[in-house]
């Protein structure tokens, strides 16, 4: 089986309350070191090995389910999977 | 005796619960905010349910860095009875007080009705006014309250008799059933359904009131020995 892994993380210009809140709880338990917390989705999806065409596929996905392109980025992964 | 509610920034049972005991009991309560490091003179801590910080993250998780948190880890040190009910359920067990933790109902909804409880253990300070095995009809309203935990921490659960609620049924995967456990020392409690929304007859069942009526009773008996 094919393994791909899909990051989706949100654009750089689009506010994060959710990692807002995160990084404010990170601050809260003394780790002031971390500037910064963005928070992001991670996808693995298993795909048939007889696949064509893999590429044009998981990009139909992404762009029209995982991701939402007004306001995420996606990339991703294809590998092996582990048995 | 004087009761704490804790409010987190998206606590929505806290005016529930605060009339539970206003009303229900006529005991002294109080809104005790996030923000607040003390609970010096309050007998019992009750966190609500609702969505602290919307949620993010996983359901409790932030509220489980909040000023308060400490504070309340260090009255169930001494004993206080802590009540964490559906969110603070949630948040009980990302702080630790509780073991396992809460995920995504099996049938991925959100339940919203009335359910049929067994009290599975009347001996804790909660508890102590139900019979054993009673049933009860107690609302949920969670969309994660699919109680998980490990087989070993199971075993010593029932070992411990620290399984206090369960489903008469499955109704979101929960394993053996679980609504409501206790710690090992039964002080601290949480459960799913909302006894704050079971109170009187005409909200459709008053089986809630008992739980409010042990604490007090418990109490009670504690400060006449």
């Amino acid at each position: 089986m094919t393994l791909v892994k899909v990051y989706v993380t949100y654009k750089k210009s689009i506010l994060d309350p959710q990692g807002e809140a995160i990084k404010k709880a990170v601050h809260g338990m003394g780790h002031t070191i971390i500037q910064n917390v963005r928070m992001g989705k991670y996808f693995e999806l298993t795909v048939s090995d007889n696949a064509q065409n893999i590429d044009a596929e998981i990009n139909e996905v992404c762009d029209q389910l995982l991701a939402n392109p007004n306001m995420e980025s996606y990339r991703y992964e294809v590998m092996e999977e582990n048995k | 005796m004087r009761f704490a509610v804790i409010v987190f920034p998206g606590s929505n049972c806290d005016k529930d619960l605060y009339y539970a005991v206003k009303d229900g009991i006529n005991a002294d309560v109080k809104m005790v905010d996030y923000r607040e490091n003390s609970l010096e003179g309050f007998d019992a801590i009750l966190i609500p349910g609702g969505f602290s910080y919307g949620d993010y993250l996983r359901s409790g998780a932030i509220a489980a860095h909040a000023p308060i948190i400490n504070e309340i880890k260090r009255v169930a040190n001494l004993d206080v009875p802590i009540l964490g009910i559906c969110n603070g359920f949630q948040i009980l067990t990302e702080i630790g007080l509780l073991p396992g933790c809460l995920m995504k109902n099996q049938q991925n909804k959100f339940i919203c009705e009335d359910v049929e409880l067994s009290v599975e253990n009347n001996q804790t300070v909660f508890t102590s006014d139900y019979n054993y095995r009673q049933i009860l009809k107690i609302p949920v309203a969670h969309g994660e309250g699919n109680y998980y935990c490990d087989e070993s921490t199971l075993n010593e659960l029932n070992k411990n008799n620290q399984i206090v609620f369960k489903y008469c049924s499955n109704i979101n995967g929960s394993v053996e059933n679980i609504a409501g456990i206790s710690n090992k020392k039964g002080n601290v409690l949480g459960m799913m359904p909302h006894p704050e929304r079971a109170l009187e007859e005409i909200v459709g069942s008053d089986d809630g009131l008992k739980m409010f009526q042990s604490i007090l009773k418990s109490h009670m008996d504690r400060v006449n020995l």
